[in-house]
């Protein structure tokens, strides 16, 4: 790595991200001696799993371009119906099975009213939203539902690789898998195309309507998966499974560097943004700090990402940029 | 039948659309339900709507001019509270002088929304998304905790929700509702025939060629979070006296109310084209859903969101058919190009 290389990734969003967590991690360890230990490190991340791997397959959504405002309404959707299919005596592995399938299915429901009937993503899962959302109280209406299998709550719960807990291990793979399909595959290379600009991409010959659909797909399969992770974890499902988990993981993938307008950002950008979320209100939470004031926190952590660029521009205009180049 | 819907321009046949769509959920309901059409319906509905009316009016401002604001759940919340702990503290200030203080507040928190979005042209789904989570913890911080409650609001605001300004044949008109048409109206009138107004269609359809026509893009988008804010402030003062009771949660999700009204009421979404009038019948026919559907004996409680949301989709998704079969027409009596959805290939560059 060249020392220009080495400069230019100090200066990209990523680095600048990475710089912002180290300096977080480091405040951290100093306001508490168990911030640093490994056990704390696994339980904020666990505590937080079913978003942060929603949050993985929002960043493709959003990079193409569109958005899925109903990802936490399937989520609550898939862990209700999980909770409904074992309550009628389905058996666990074939419940899982088929919430997947249910996934897939509310992803295509968004699809088609996308890139079929062309509303507008933002209105379609705004509608899908309250729809979703609506199903999951009809299978549960006010009940929860729990005793699962040993087996199935384990998959939320413990440990499977040492101290890694499984779905910690799903993350980390369906990172690598996105990051491989993002950066070094034609599918990856469309997405971008696409969501820097839709029309062009098409007069090229790429067929954007079948590659939105496979990503509306796709985050509809994630999160389900997710939301059968929360039901392992909780060990018990309710109505409001996820309830407005949605803003949090789109305020999580826009801070990694992700343009809302679509075509750029990265999973790197994403699984960074994913550990300074986690980490500053871990912190937060270690000097009192809570809920709603956490939230706020984030919120003007947001203003100050998207501002950025702004003071970058001004920043630069001020002092004309020397070149690096030999 | 094409020269006629050339005549009434697309916006009338948009709301002519929903018209439809509205009355066929009225005459399907009046179908399953006894006694389902009579004035207490109307009371019920229009009592209901009042508030979400004004603050969806607010909204389509913002999103005529390509932008959107999810604040307003936030904003109302504040105002709401702030409100109450102000006319619990001083009973004296004179009653007219109420809400002009609430909009006055909602401008506020608009300036904010508007300075971010405006001056610094960040995006306005990011900005608004932070300051929703941003106002609502600033509500956690100052309330800390408790709230306001009927008990501590001078009588005359408590009773305000519930008097009626008239009654036309047992329709009984709550000032509430008189206001929320009063602010319809006057919008309306100022969107389609006032220059100022003209203005934000401009810069919805095109920022850059209204750059060019020599009108301030900047200050448009700035006026409209400055309405959506004072609108949402009025909505706040209506909130406060018709629930009294004010914790650090209200108006929590009145944004999605919000938008949907405006989405179901035929504004497109990415700026440029729609109608108050049209937000109204969308504001009203999301409510007349909700109510009929807890009344309709075929579904229990459980299926109202569900059926709600999809409906929702399914009037959205008649409404862009209607208006692009109604609209489809020779290239001779084309409408402007600012009054036609762009096509959803081209959605995802032009999201708010």
């Amino acid at each position: 790595m060249s020392v220009a290389a080495i400069r230019r990734a100090l200066v990209s969003w990523e680095g600048f991200l990475l710089l912002v967590l180290v300096a977080l991690i480091t405040l951290n360890a100093f306001a508490s001696p168990f911030f640093l230990t490994l056990s704390n490190q696994i339980n904020l991340f666990q505590l937080s799993i079913e978003k942060v791997i929603v949050a993985l397959i929002m960043t493709l959504v959003i990079i193409n371009g569109e958005i899925d405002l109903s990802v936490a309404s399937i989520m609550g959707l898939s862990a209700c119906a999980f909770g409904f299919l074992f309550q009628i005596g389905v058996p666990a592995s074939v419940a899982v099975a088929l919430v997947l399938a249910l996934g897939v299915f509310c992803g295509a429901f968004n699809a088609f009213f996308v890139t079929v009937a062309g509303i507008p993503s933002l209105v379609v899962t705004l509608a899908t939203l309250i729809a979703f959302r609506g199903f999951a109280r009809v299978l549960v209406e006010d009940r929860g539902i729990g005793d699962f299998p040993d087996w199935f709550d384990a998959l939320g719960q413990n440990g499977l690789l040492g101290p890694l807990p499984f779905a910690m291990l799903l993350f980390f793979a369906l990172a690598v898998f996105l990051f491989v399909v993002l950066q070094r595959s034609a599918f990856g290379r469309k997405l971008y195309f696409i969501g820097s600009n839709a029309d062009v991409a098409a007069y090229s010959g790429v067929d954007v309507k079948r590659i939105k659909a496979t990503v509306f797909v796709a985050s509809g399969l994630v999160s389900a998966l997710a939301g059968l992770l929360f039901a392992a974890r909780v060990g018990a499902v309710r109505g409001d499974v996820a309830l407005g988990f949605e803003l949090d993981i789109i305020t999580i993938v826009l801070l990694g560097g992700v343009s809302i307008f679509g075509g750029t950002g990265t999973i790197v950008g994403t699984v960074l943004s994913i550990l300074i979320v986690l980490n500053l209100r871990n912190g937060m939470a270690l000097v009192n700090i809570t809920g709603h004031i956490q939230t706020g926190v984030l919120g003007v952590l947001l203003i100050l990402s998207v501002l950025v660029p702004n003071i970058q521009r001004w920043f630069g205009s001020l002092f004309p940029r020397e070149r690096t180049e030999p | 039948m094409k020269t006629l819907i050339a005549r009434l321009g697309p916006d009338t046949v948009r709301v002519l659309a929903l018209l439809l769509v509205l009355a066929a959920v009225v005459a399907f309901f009046a179908s399953q339900i006894d006694n389902y059409f009579n004035a207490r319906l109307f009371n019920r509905i229009s009592t209901s709507v009042a508030i979400i009316a004004v603050i969806a009016v607010g909204q389509a401002f913002v999103v005529l001019t390509r932008n959107i604001d999810l604040s307003v759940g936030s904003i109302v919340g504040c105002v709401a509270y702030f409100l109450g702990g102000l006319v619990a503290a001083y009973p004296g200030i004179p009653a007219p002088l109420v809400p002009l203080i609430a909009m006055a507040f909602g401008m506020a928190f608009g300036l904010v929304n508007g300075f971010l979005v405006a001056r610094f042209k960040l995006p306005s789904i990011i900005v608004t998304l932070a300051t929703l989570a941003i106002f609502r913890s600033l509500l956690v911080e100052f309330s800390d905790g408790s709230s306001i409650t009927t008990g501590s609001l001078p009588p005359w605001l408590v009773e305000f929700a519930r008097i009626d300004a008239f009654e036309i044949g047992g329709l009984r008109f709550r000032w509430l509702v008189v206001i929320a048409l009063a602010v319809v109206i006057v919008a309306h009138i100022f969107l389609t025939r006032f220059r100022a107004g003209r203005r934000f269609y401009a810069v919805g359809s095109n920022p850059d060629a209204a750059q060019f026509a020599g009108i301030d893009v900047a200050g448009t988008v700035m006026r409209a979070f400055l309405i959506s804010g004072a609108l949402s402030g009025l909505a706040a003062f209506l909130f406060l006296s018709r629930f009294g009771n004010i914790t650090v949660v209200a108006g929590l999700g009145l944004e999605l109310s919000a938008v949907g009204a405006v989405v179901v009421g035929g504004v497109n979404i990415f700026g440029g084209s729609g109608t108050v009038i049209g937000v109204l019948i969308g504001a009203t026919l999301i409510n007349l859903l909700d109510t009929s559907l807890v009344r309709w004996e075929l579904v229990s409680e459980f299926w109202r969101d569900a059926v709600l949301g999809l409906l929702i989709l399914l009037a959205v998704a008649l409404n862009t058919l209607l208006t692009k079969r109604l609209l489809a027409r020779p290239k001779t009596a084309l409408p402007p190009p600012s009054t036609t959805p762009p096509p959803a290939t081209n959605a995802a560059k032009d999201a708010p």
